[in-house]
């Protein structure tokens, strides 16, 4: 039981935290306690700065304004050796486990000297004995499922004597049942003395099993406190905000008529090692309509790739126009080459699929020309990619994608990381694109973003495609699992 | 029958001697994610500098300095690799390169190339008391040059290094998931700079094998391709020490086929068992592609410090 | 130095580095397409003999056409020696380093093999083959040099290479391979896996071209040890050129003066010519300590042999 009088000095304890990765505020002199022995609920949106104020509390990202404080002591992290050495263990959202090694191997992972076999088997037995997190200490990683992997990162945070525990989405890999055992396992840590700190957007699980709660939204603190104050609409409120104005009204457009510009019928997505992504999707996009894609951080990536042509499912059959634009999340990897310059990447696409000479001084005068009707700033066409800002880097990528007026374009989170002026340009381009008749979905992580430029909207969650209303409550509330009779979509 | 058998085990055996030593190095430094081309330049530098070790002091002190050679390429290889972040592939290859030339000068420079090469009493055969009166394996494995011996030792010594240290589990952990060794506070690049210079004596090791206990003198470029060969032998062998070992034997037994062919009086173009080798490690590397699990981050590029 | 001994040099300085251009070109196209083939070394000497072998058999019967035959197909064949090892990379994930080099030593056996048995010249003493008719042999470029018109043939091939890897789909596409594939394919809908094969190919016919035009121009006759290395100081010659055709000529060059005069100081000074072997891997070390970004992004796709292609997302 967390101690209910505030005596002791918090377990974790951290002050006017904050952190800027270029011109994005990730945190905003954000503060908030831990206590000793409870389980402390992180909650907020993707891009709200959870899991790196929790990678700030493990020692893996220095913050640039703030102190740490453990069990009262001011710490300086310089790296999760550190945070390990204070007793803190994090279990990242995506595993870093030894996939080749066994159980035991991971586990001692770090230690000195001689490595005995039974002794970190022993290790593995008692702790799971005491946790209920059972393990078979010879096993390989490899042929664990998931939640026994993230059992084993767990015995490994507490094999180091963590005596505060960080887990980021935990329950975003498991199923229901295994979602249901992990919860209970967090009660017992915590009652045994662990402090617990959950990253989650799932409402109801931090209902379900937290002491306290803090609520981030746009690197911002916006409330903490017990739980037990809490309601299920003050912390909706709280972390999707009120209505916030729209970056420009978008108009509805005429609902699309026509035949479907893509479709994909029962189509399904296994990959090589077993995992499942999608299933059963049946969703069609018609010829002058902008679909809005919602989902968890990865969710999406699947689909739009098949929508894009990228990709070919394992199930079901996907009817996409043989040229589709495509504008991927990671602009720099997959959509530019760094080190060519402006006016040869945006010729990628006619390099592939032509044969001949390269009208070079065709493109570059049309580069010239997309530069200036996209509002593209760079010293000219001949500087390499790489020395485009990230707001000039989508604008040059949409622009080549919009040229020559593509049947369908998809794009994942097209503004990302843009200011305003660029991102609303981006939407109008978008729109004008709509008007000649383009087919367009758009991923994005921003729910506002979604309201405002998309027609419709779908919402990708364990592996199906389902509509939602478009309305930022809904949207919000279908992402995170809660039934609400307003949104028109029942858990 | 027998003597020609005797003869090709024994053939066997010495070919595979220096094969397994670079191979072992080899197989350390690729556990812990790196890809050595460069082992060649060891192994060449190893070979001249226990030539002239030899030629001043003595068989013990001549592999030490051989194993020093090979770990002086090694450390200018683990410098651009693991604090420059060059490409692996393309410094190993100059550091190969680099490391002929210089030996081949170094070496025409200090003995003329028409003028006496220097030539060294090899190291003898030391006989195991009891075990090389064995019929046949006895006289193939037990009646070899005590560098041989030193071989047999640290075969199962790396494998329990690798396997019963955290040490070593922490080298596999880089090998296999920087990030997790990171977060488990282990120092990648200090870990990675580490086995490149071990992988580098072993070369140089193999280096003064072939001229301290086989060849007694040094020629240009004899160390003809068998780091390139070694690193074979370690995919071949799957990562794991015993398995290299028993690899580098089989290349040794293919090498040493000629010997046999010969008693047997079967005359085939010597230049097939010179080539085999290399076909063979074509052939190995095809036969085993896509089976293989090759430590995950293998020659990529990540952040380790 | 009288005028006649500066032309000499002049024109040995070019004949050394014809083979150099040759193979450094071939170095250089295979780089940018993200293909480490070091077994340019290997493709020149079995372009050279199968070059060689089609002058010998066929010379005769052929007149004036012996010469572009006899190039193509050694041409043809250095390409074949490359499909090896091309196979074996995308068929087996064969890394092509070891493959390559690998197939250096097997050509080199090879050679010593033809030479000593099946065309060994006939008297059966050296082991060489016999030398070429007169009709095969490259014309000069001056009298009373050794600078035959195969200088020519290397420049033209690498202001061609340049003129395609700039201006065609082709060579864009083979460029956009070696860059970025994860780009070339998301965004220019290419087939990397196809582009960078065919540029190994290109690359094993320039270095088998290089062994022809040699034992064509130089040697006229095929023997063991007819490449003192050329594959290897290609890497050299293509890295410091920046892997530009163009600049594989110059740098062609410049390497080609470096080992003619290393020869003479061998001869005059007694200094080892394998020296130029340690000056040469030092400008490739030179060359990697100085660009750390451009190295990183010679090699973009995965070193490892044996894994499996990444899943998107």
């Amino acid at each position: 039981m967390p101690d209910p009088v505030s005596i002791l000095p918090a377990a974790l304890d951290l002050q006017v935290i904050s952190k800027r990765f270029g011109s994005v505020e990730a945190l905003s002199q954000v503060s908030l306690q831990v206590r000793s022995g409870s389980v402390h609920a992180l909650l907020g949106e993707n891009g709200a700065g959870k899991t790196t104020l929790m990678r700030i509390a493990f020692g893996m990202i220095r913050p640039d304004a703030g102190t740490i404080r453990i069990n009262g002591v001011q710490k300086k992290l310089r790296a999760p050796a550190d945070a390990i050495a204070a007793g803190i263990g994090m279990v990242h959202q995506h595993f870093m486990l030894a996939q080749a090694m066994t159980v035991a191997e991971n586990v001692v992972l770090g230690g000195w000297g001689k490595y005995s076999v039974r002794a970190a088997a022993d290790t593995v037995r008692k702790l799971g004995e005491k946790t209920g997190l059972l393990l078979d200490p010879f096993a390989k990683v490899s042929s664990l499922p998931v939640a026994a992997q993230q059992r084993l990162e767990i015995i490994k945070a507490l094999a180091h004597k963590a005596r505060i525990l960080i887990l980021d989405e935990p329950t975003a890999v498991l199923a229901p049942a295994e979602a249901r055992d992990l919860l209970l396992q967090i009660r017992t840590l915590a009652a045994n003395g662990t402090s617990v700190v959950l990253i989650t957007h799932k409402l109801r699980d931090a209902q379900q099993v937290a002491d306290d709660v803090s609520v981030l939204r746009h690197g911002k603190l916006i409330l903490t406190g017990a739980m037990v104050d809490q309601t299920e609409a003050s912390l909706v409120t709280a972390m999707l905000g009120t209505r916030a104005e729209l970056i420009t009204s978008g108009d509805q457009g005429a609902p699309a008529t026509g035949t479907p510009i893509m479709s994909l019928q029962n189509v399904g997505v296994v990959q090589r090692n077993g995992v499942r992504r999608l299933q059963g999707i049946d969703f069609e996009v018609r010829g002058g309509e902008i679909v809005g894609v919602a989902a968890l951080e990865g969710g999406a990536t699947h689909l739009l790739r098949i929508l894009a042509g990228r990709y070919k499912p394992t199930e079901g059959v996907a009817r996409i126009p043989s040229r589709v634009g495509f504008i991927p999340e990671d602009r720099v990897r997959d959509a530019l080459v760094a080190g060519f310059s402006l006016y040869e990447n945006v010729a990628l696409l006619e390099g592939g699929r032509r044969n001949g000479r390269m009208p070079w001084s065709r493109i570059k005068d049309e580069t010239a020309a997309l530069l200036t009707s996209f509002d593209v700033r760079a010293a000219d066409i001949n500087v390499p990619a790489q020395n485009l800002s990230g707001g000039n880097q989508q604008k040059l990528v949409l622009a080549r994608e919009l040229d020559n007026n593509p049947p369908a374009l998809v794009a994942e989170n097209p503004t990302r990381g843009l200011d305003i002026q660029s991102a609303a340009a981006i939407h109008q381009r978008l729109r004008n694109a709509r008007e000649n008749g383009c087919a367009i979905v758009f991923y994005s992580s921003d729910i506002e973003e979604l309201v405002s430029l998309a027609d419709r909207v779908v919402v990708v969650r364990e592996g199906r495609v389902r509509p939602v209303a478009k309305d930022a409550d809904a949207i919000g509330a279908a992402l995170l699992g809660t039934s609400s009779s307003q949104t028109g979509f029942a858990e | 029958m027998m003597d020609a058998l005797g003869t090709f085990l024994d053939g066997a055996v010495r070919t595979a001697t220096p094969l397994a030593f670079a191979a072992l190095g080899e197989t350390v430094v690729e556990r812990a994610g790196i890809i050595n081309i460069g082992l060649e330049g060891s192994i060449i530098c190893g070979a001249l500098g226990g030539l002239i070790a030899s030629a001043a002091h003595g068989t013990g002190f001549a592999f030490v300095m051989a194993g020093l050679s090979g770990t002086a390429v090694a450390l200018l290889f683990a410098i651009f690799v693991t604090l420059l972040r060059s490409n692996q592939i393309i410094t190993g290859t100059a550091i190969s390169l680099f490391s002929l030339g210089l030996t081949g000068t170094l070496y025409r420079q200090m003995y003329g190339p028409a003028g006496a090469a220097l030539t060294i009493s090899t190291m003898h055969s030391s006989p195991l008391p009891f075990l090389s009166r064995i019929p046949l394996f006895g006289q193939a494995f037990f009646s070899q040059p005590p560098i041989t011996y030193l071989l047999y030792g640290i075969v199962p010594a790396i494998w329990w290094w690798l396997y019963r240290t955290h040490a070593g589990l922490a080298l596999r952990a880089v090998g296999e998931n920087p990030e997790a060794a990171i977060t488990a506070g282990i120092s990648g690049r200090r870990v990675q700079f580490g086995a490149i210079l071990f992988g580098g004596f072993m070369g140089g090791l193999a280096g003064g094998t072939l001229v301290i206990a086989q060849a007694g003198t040094f020629a240009e470029g004899m160390s003809a391709g068998r780091g390139f060969i070694a690193i074979a032998i370690v995919v071949l062998g799957r990562w794991r020490p015993v398995a290299v070992a028993f690899a580098a034997l089989l290349f040794g037994g293919a090498n040493a086929l000629q010997y046999l062919f010969q008693a047997m009086g079967w005359s085939v173009p010597y230049q097939i068992f010179l080539a085999l080798p290399y076909v063979l490690t074509l052939c190995g590397l095809a036969g085993i592609a896509g089976r293989v699990h090759a430590p995950a981050s293998l020659g990529k590029w990540v952040e380790t410090s | 130095m009288s005028g006649l001994a500066l032309l000499a040099l002049i024109s040995d300085m070019l004949v050394r580095a014809t083979p150099l251009i040759f193979t450094g070109l071939a170095v250089a196209v295979a780089f940018q397409a993200g293909v480490l083939n070091i077994g340019a070394e290997g493709q020149f000497l079995v372009g050279a003999a199968m070059a060689t072998t089609v002058s010998l058999q066929l010379g005769p019967a052929l007149g004036f056409t012996v010469i572009p035959i006899a190039l193509l197909a050694g041409s043809a064949a250095g390409a074949l020696w490359a499909w090896i090892a091309a196979e074996l990379r995308s068929r087996f994930h064969v890394l092509e380093v070891i493959s390559t080099i690998m197939l250096n030593f097997v050509a080199v056996y090879l050679i010593s093999f033809l030479v000593r048995g099946p065309l060994q010249e006939p008297s059966h003493v050296y082991p060489q083959t016999s030398s070429i008719i007169s009709s095969a042999r490259l014309p000069l470029i001056l009298p009373e040099t050794r600078l035959h018109i195969g200088f020519l043939i290397a420049v033209a091939a690498g202001v061609t290479g340049w003129w395609l890897l700039r201006n065609t789909a082709g060579g864009f596409r083979l460029r956009l391979t070696g860059a970025n594939p994860s780009a070339a394919f998301s965004a220019g809908l290419i087939d990397t896996e196809r582009t960078a094969r065919n540029a190994f190919l290109i690359s094993g016919a320039l270095a088998g071209l290089a062994g022809s035009v040699e034992v064509h121009g130089v040697t006229f006759a095929l023997y063991e040890n007819l490449s003192p290395g050329y594959g290897y100081t290609a890497i050299a010659v293509a890295l410091l050129a920046g892997l530009n055709p163009l600049g594989v000529i110059i740098t062609g060059i410049l390497f080609g003066a470096l080992e003619t005069g290393a020869s003479a100081l061998q001869r005059d000074a007694g200094i080892p010519a394998t020296l130029v072997s340690v000056i040469e891997a030092l400008i490739i070390l030179a060359v990697l300590a100085a660009e750390p970004l451009r190295a990183r992004g010679l090699l973009r796709r995965d070193v490892t042999s044996v894994v499996q292609a990444a899943e998107p997302g």
